[in-house]
């Protein structure tokens, strides 16, 4: 008692210097401490740094809020089924979906643009999202379109793309002079429009192919890595153009009809790049004469209105790989997955809102 | 040493904490400051995302293993006397702090874990797959999600008081507070 009585009295006489000198590392420590914290999230010091923020407030000035839906490719239905891998993706990956064998799979059709109640157009860039395995433990997730390659070769394309595409309310069009602006800033675009507009024309989603456009690592048992892009061919044959000014989702509703007839398939096509072959510019195709495997065939059996518990609840991440695949240097893959999973966080606290396509309500 | 300082300080060096203890405070200190320095950068990062992601998961799980360690460390270890200079109220406010420490330092990594979880992603931590502790569900993962922000700011807020209130007493009060968790330096 005595002993803290003594410490008391030192208090006590508190010295005056010394607690000036505890209060000025207190405020010290806590400047740097509350510094770091607004440095780190971004709110000072990060200029006109691109944040999945940018992209997200991006696609709200474009689309709107969208509320409970993708903040981009909004408009989509869920579809499962399964692939049967037939044992040759084994040359080149260690993945078990390559293994001979059946691995279960969740898919969305979709069409790219944020505006989830868009009207379908025979131009409309088509996606297709797949989840092999998924929830398992070893899951293959890819995010596609069916374009032969990408527009774009860096986020700050895909982000001056977005804002020079805002459709004007007044035209229903983009403005063309924002539009043209945009392409003779970005060339690598305009070539890769070019090469969009000569690949064949198909007339919905089942007889579409669709490409990962991003190359990725493919890594066998032994540890070899190769480089690979992948597309998935359909087995439906090319159907009649449904366009419809009457029908704005013309698009979807065949695609729902198609399924009611039986189940759809794609092959999976690994093409494989050389030493030679660029993988971080997803706007440049490869030589034609790369060589192909293919690998097995998706198939989709059912299609459902997006809901609790089926692909509207999946985040296409395309970063979310086996073991066997790896991401390549290309620098729209990291953005993607940060963009994706400031969507997904977005709308997994939104309420829900309708989709646009009721499954139910399309008429045989 | 002659300095003002010196002079007031206890000369009867308090007691410490165990090595161990003081070995686990500090890892978890850089561990806990690393992971929320990079999850406040990752989650405005675009180009670096995916890379530090990687690394704050493998932070996270490392703060749990050492956290169940410490509360072992902690129950089986009681922690030295406080100076005397502690009045009975700050004894209080010192409980509460260290408590709402380790419930913070134990449940953050749960949370993230178990987020990833909800989202039906694969949990992969220094190449090893975790299994899920959550179940696959958009609003799940949407409630895990925000408390695992909410989470951080209160981590960065109580770890905040902790130090101050250390510092305070270290060099205001000058009654040792520090020395229980430092490590005896050559020559002192």
């Amino acid at each position: 008692m005595t002993h803290h009585q003594d410490h008391r009295s030192g208090v006590g006489a508190l010295n005056r210097r010394r607690v000036l000198l505890g209060a000025a590392a207190v405020g010290g420590f806590l400047v740097v401490d509350i510094g770091a914290v607004l440095y780190a999230g971004g709110w000072v010091g990060s200029g006109k740094r691109l944040t999945r923020h940018t992209f997200i407030d991006g696609f709200k000035w474009a689309n709107g809020p969208q509320i409970g839906f993708r903040k981009n490719h909004g408009k989509g239905v869920a579809v499962a089924g399964y692939f049967d891998s037939n044992g040759n993706g084994r040359e080149i990956s260690k993945a078990k979906v390559f293994q001979p064998g059946r691995t279960p799979v969740q898919g969305r059709f979709s069409l790219a643009s944020g505006n989830a109640h868009q009207a379908d157009t025979a131009a409309s860039a088509r996606g297709l999202g797949l989840a092999f395995g998924y929830p398992g433990g070893e899951q293959w997730r890819t995010a596609m379109l069916n374009l032969p390659v990408f527009p774009d070769n860096s986020p700050q394309g895909f982000y001056d793309r977005l804002i020079a595409g805002k459709v004007s309310p007044a035209t229903g069009k983009p403005d063309p002079k924002a539009n043209a602006q945009f392409l003779a800033a970005h060339p690598e675009t305009a070539a890769a429009m070019k090469i969009i507009a000569a690949a064949p024309k198909t007339s919905g989603f089942g007889d579409s192919p669709f490409h990962g456009l991003n190359a990725f690592y493919f890594v066998n048992a032994a540890g070899t890595r190769t480089p690979v892009r992948w597309s998935f061919i359909p087995l439906q044959q090319p159907g009649q153009s449904t366009a419809s000014s009457s029908d704005p989702n013309f698009l979807f509703n065949d695609l729902i009809r198609r399924f009611r007839a039986g189940p759809l398939q794609w092959r999976l096509l690994l093409t494989m790049g050389t030493a030679d072959d660029q993988v971080h510019d997803a706007t440049l195709p490869w030589p034609a004469d790369r060589r192909s495997i293919d690998a097995g065939t998706l198939t989709l059996t059912t299609v459902s209105t997006e809901a609790p518990g089926n692909a509207r609840d999946i985040n296409f991440d395309p970063l979310v790989l086996p073991p066997g695949i790896e991401r390549s240097e290309d620098p729209l893959l990291s953005p993607r997955s940060a963009v994706y999973a400031a969507s997904h966080t977005l709308r997994a606290n939104e309420p829900t809102s309708t989709p646009a396509v009721n499954v139910n309500e399309v008429a045989l | 040493v002659t300095t003002e300082i010196a002079d007031v300080a206890p000369t009867v060096a308090p007691p410490r904490f165990t090595t161990l203890s003081r070995i686990l405070h500090w890892l978890t200190a850089v561990a806990i400051f690393s992971a929320l320095f990079i999850g406040f950068v990752m989650v405005n990062s675009t180009g670096n995302y995916a890379t530090l992601l990687v690394v704050h998961k493998a932070l996270g799980v490392t703060i749990l293993i050492i956290v169940v360690v410490r509360i072992a460390n902690r129950v089986t270890h009681p922690a030295p006397a406080l100076p005397g200079s502690v009045h009975r109220l700050e004894r209080w406010a010192i409980a509460g702090s260290e408590l709402s420490l380790y419930v913070l330092m134990l449940a953050q990594p749960l949370i993230g874990w178990a987020m990833v979880s909800a989202a039906g992603t694969p949990v992969v931590v220094f190449g090893l797959h975790l299994p899920p502790i959550a179940p696959v569900n958009l609003t799940v993962f949407g409630v895990l999600r925000e408390s695992h922000t909410v989470l951080a700011y209160l981590l960065v807020i109580v770890i905040a008081a902790h130090i101050s209130a250390v510092l305070m007493h270290a060099i205001g009060l000058g009654d040792g507070m520090l020395r229980r968790m430092t490590f005896r330096l050559p020559g002192r």
